[in-house]
């Protein structure tokens, strides 16, 4: 049930876009784009203005999302526009989910997120400590709420963690924000290390850029890898060149694909599966 | 003041830690710190603090009879002259109580953002004073046009790390120095400028500025024989208007208001993303910005407006948790002032009683020649910061109007030169931070 049938039968590639990027009608195709590229689940960005956990990349992504006329309503319509089977999570800020309750708290927001077929949220500002109200609106929509494990997230808070994952669990891969790497860095496997025993899927994310990152993070020990910045470097960069949506789209389906055949060598490669 | 233990992270429904999770064991650490040295005074921490602030920071700072001004108002005025304080602004307060703090606690780096200039500048001191790395986070506009405090900084030995996303400014500045801590978090303390952020953030700041308070009651009493009727202090993040009001939250016959910057105006433009103004107590909404659940300039989606004032230390979306808690328990009265009203206040202050006030706490000052019928029969007024940084804003500002107690500077004319010829940009702003961040 839920966001974990993503990961289900195979190590799942999870991509991330800001809906909206560089304008609506274009999104739409570059979001199909990866669906057909072999994602399982795809991140939905809904752009707040002030990101503290995203890096250059992303907030440029976000300004240009904005400037474009995105908005928490047309993210909705955005969503009920797609045309993907896959499920879809949404990545924003809470304010904007708390701002959409007009005074009634996170419920609104998660209500109409469940409406058009948003599956699990991943709120970036929201620690454990103040996601009491939206895990209680996300379980009454039957709703996944995704949370993130730091390399610095260990003894107790991991522990605390564990009571309030459902989904899967969004591992960062290193300390610092959003971004494309060349490297996989050694806090990837040591927080691997530290989960192994949960019994919910494991998506690494921040910093994987290619095929090969994502091979080494599965063969570790990874259930998924979750790709932003490498995906939107090829929105920023056909929007700045003027390329055409088809040919942006066909990119970013050839780099899905490149990310998921790598997740799935990764797997290939274990010692013996992790998960029965 | 108020009372409250460490480890509750709340004022009322404000405050909390919205906050990335990376940052939340660096957050526990600092809470628990807070919790040793600050509140129980482990290891001798505030005795080594109170003894900087005083042979560093030239503390006490005087409670001053201003002569002019009580006979225009008809009230006795004291003024706490936190202009008189090393650095010339209540900043450093708090900037020393954090950095030694960090020492305490072992960190090996200094981090902080800054919109003037002035909590930057101050942190650079106390950095270079306890001989810690450090690097300050500012928007590139803002280094553009508060150059002398990039300066200030250099000087001190900080780098200065130029922040190019958005417009620019603090907003931007803080928001990218939590993505510098969450990078750094395991040897580096981030140095927050205002009662803002997460908590223990917004306690911490004020407990460190709590000492204007602390000597302003005791001053008022040992020179009036009893507590003021009314006491003002502008507010931008809110750390001076926190640090003035602390001490005096329970007498509640004394009146508390906190001076917001008005801007232009009150109205704004909800297409553009625009307040004219940075009256976050006065108009702002609640919601969760930089760590904390308090009232923000923001539209109806929630996304965060570009805030305005003549002053950039009360430029600011949003402010401290326990102000707004303290404005929805009627103990705090929000007011404000515009800019022309502050430009007033500026030059009256330094003809009247020969002090030039940074802009910031020009609005205060603003605010009682408008309402000094209602302040009763005295009153204690924070002089958050001097102006020296601000002549050229505010030369500048004050040629774009006609204000009748301009100085007149047509002595530049005579010489071929124009007073405001050196300034830049076409947003100007001060450069000395008396309140706000």
């Amino acid at each position: 049930m839920g966001l974990e049938r993503a990961f289900a039968d195979e190590p799942a590639f999870v991509p991330y876009l800001a809906a909206g990027d560089p304008n609506y009608e274009a999104s739409l195709e570059y979001v199909e784009a990866l669906a057909r590229g072999g994602a399982d689940a795809i991140e939905l960005g809904l752009p707040f203005s002030e990101p503290i956990a995203e890096g250059k990349t992303i907030q440029n992504a976000i300004v240009r999302s904005l400037e474009a006329g995105m908005t928490p309503d047309r993210f909705f319509e955005f969503v009920e526009d797609l045309d993907v089977d896959v499920p879809l999570v949404c990545m924003t800020y809470y304010n904007l989910i708390y701002q959409y309750g007009g005074g009634e708290g996170p419920r609104p927001f998660v209500e109409k997120a469940a409406a058009v077929g948003i599956e699990g949220l991943v709120v970036p500002d929201l620690p454990g400590e103040e996601a009491g109200p939206l895990r209680t609106a996300c379980d009454e929509f039957g709703l996944d709420l995704v949370f993130i494990v730091a390399p610095t997230t260990k003894g107790d808070r991991l522990e605390r963690m564990l009571e309030q994952v459902s989904g899967y669990v969004y591992v960062q891969a290193r300390l610092g924000v959003t971004g494309a790497r060349e490297d996989v860095d050694d806090a990837t496997e040591e927080s691997l290390a530290r989960l192994s025993d949960w019994d919910v899927p494991k998506a690494v994310g921040f910093g994987i850029k290619t095929g090969d990152h994502a091979e080494r993070i599965v063969s570790a020990g990874a259930d998924g890898v979750i790709v932003g910045s490498a995906l939107v470097d090829i929105v920023a960069e056909g929007h700045e060149n003027g390329d055409s949506t088809d040919t942006v789209a066909d990119r970013l389906e050839t780099k899905a694909r490149e990310l998921k055949d790598g997740a799935l060598r990764g797997a290939s490669e274990r010692p013996q599966p992790e998960r029965t | 003041m108020s009372t409250d233990d460490a480890h509750d992270p709340k004022f009322g429904e404000y405050g909390g830690q919205y906050v990335p999770e990376a940052l939340m064991p660096a957050i526990e650490e600092l809470t628990d710190a807070y919790q040793r040295y600050v509140l129980e005074n482990e290891d001798g921490f505030m005795d080594e603090f109170r003894e900087r602030l005083a042979d560093f920071g030239g503390r006490p700072t005087p409670l001053q009879y201003a002569d002019q001004l009580s006979a225009r108002y008809d009230t006795d005025v004291y003024l706490k002259r936190e202009d008189l304080l090393h650095g010339g602004a209540h900043k450093l307060n708090n900037a020393l109580g954090q950095v030694l703090l960090a020492k305490y606690m072992g960190k090996e780096r200094i981090i902080a953002e800054t919109g003037a200039g002035q909590h930057g500048t101050a942190t650079a001191m106390a950095a270079a004073h306890l001989d810690m790395p450090c690097e300050i986070y500012m928007g590139e506009t803002d280094i553009a046009r508060q150059r002398p405090n990039v300066f200030r900084m250099k000087i001190n030995g900080s780098e200065v790390v130029p922040v190019t996303v958005g417009r620019g400014t603090l907003k931007e500045a803080i928001s990218e120095t939590m993505r510098e801590w969450a990078t750094t978090v395991e040897n580096t303390h981030y140095v927050i400028g205002s009662i803002v952020g997460p908590h223990p953030f917004p306690k911490m700041v004020r407990d460190f500025q709590a000492v204007i308070s602390e000597e302003a009651r005791e001053q008022a009493i040992e020179k009036t024989g009893g507590l003021p009727d009314t006491v003002l202090a502008c507010a931008g993040g809110g750390s001076n208007t926190m640090g003035t009001f602390a001490h005096f939250i329970e007498d509640t016959g004394v009146d508390l208001y906190a001076v917001e910057a008005g801007g232009s105006s009150l109205q704004v433009d909800e297409e553009e993303g625009v307040a004219p103004n940075s009256a976050t107590l006065s108009t702002g909404d609640e919601g969760v910005l930089h760590g904390a659940r308090t009232k923000l300039l923001q539209d109806s989606d929630g996304q965060i407006m570009e805030s305005h004032s003549v002053s950039s230390g009360l430029d600011y979306a949003g402010v401290g948790p326990e102000l707004a808690h303290l404005v929805d328990e009627d103990r705090v009265t929000p007011v404000n002032v515009d800019d022309d009203a502050a430009l007033e206040a500026f030059h009256r202050l330094s003809q009247d009683e020969g002090i030039i006030p940074a802009l910031e706490t020009a609005h205060a000052f603003g605010y009682l020649e408008e309402h000094h019928d209602e302040v009763g029969d005295s009153v204690v007024i924070n002089v958050s910061g001097r102006g020296d940084k601000d002549l050229e804003i505010a030369i500048e500002e004050t040629s774009k109007r006609d204000l009748d107690i301009a100085p007149d500077m047509s002595i530049f004319d005579s010489v071929g030169r124009s007073p405001t010829s050196q300034s830049s940009g076409d947003e100007p702003r001060d450069s000395v931070g008396g309140g706000g961040l």
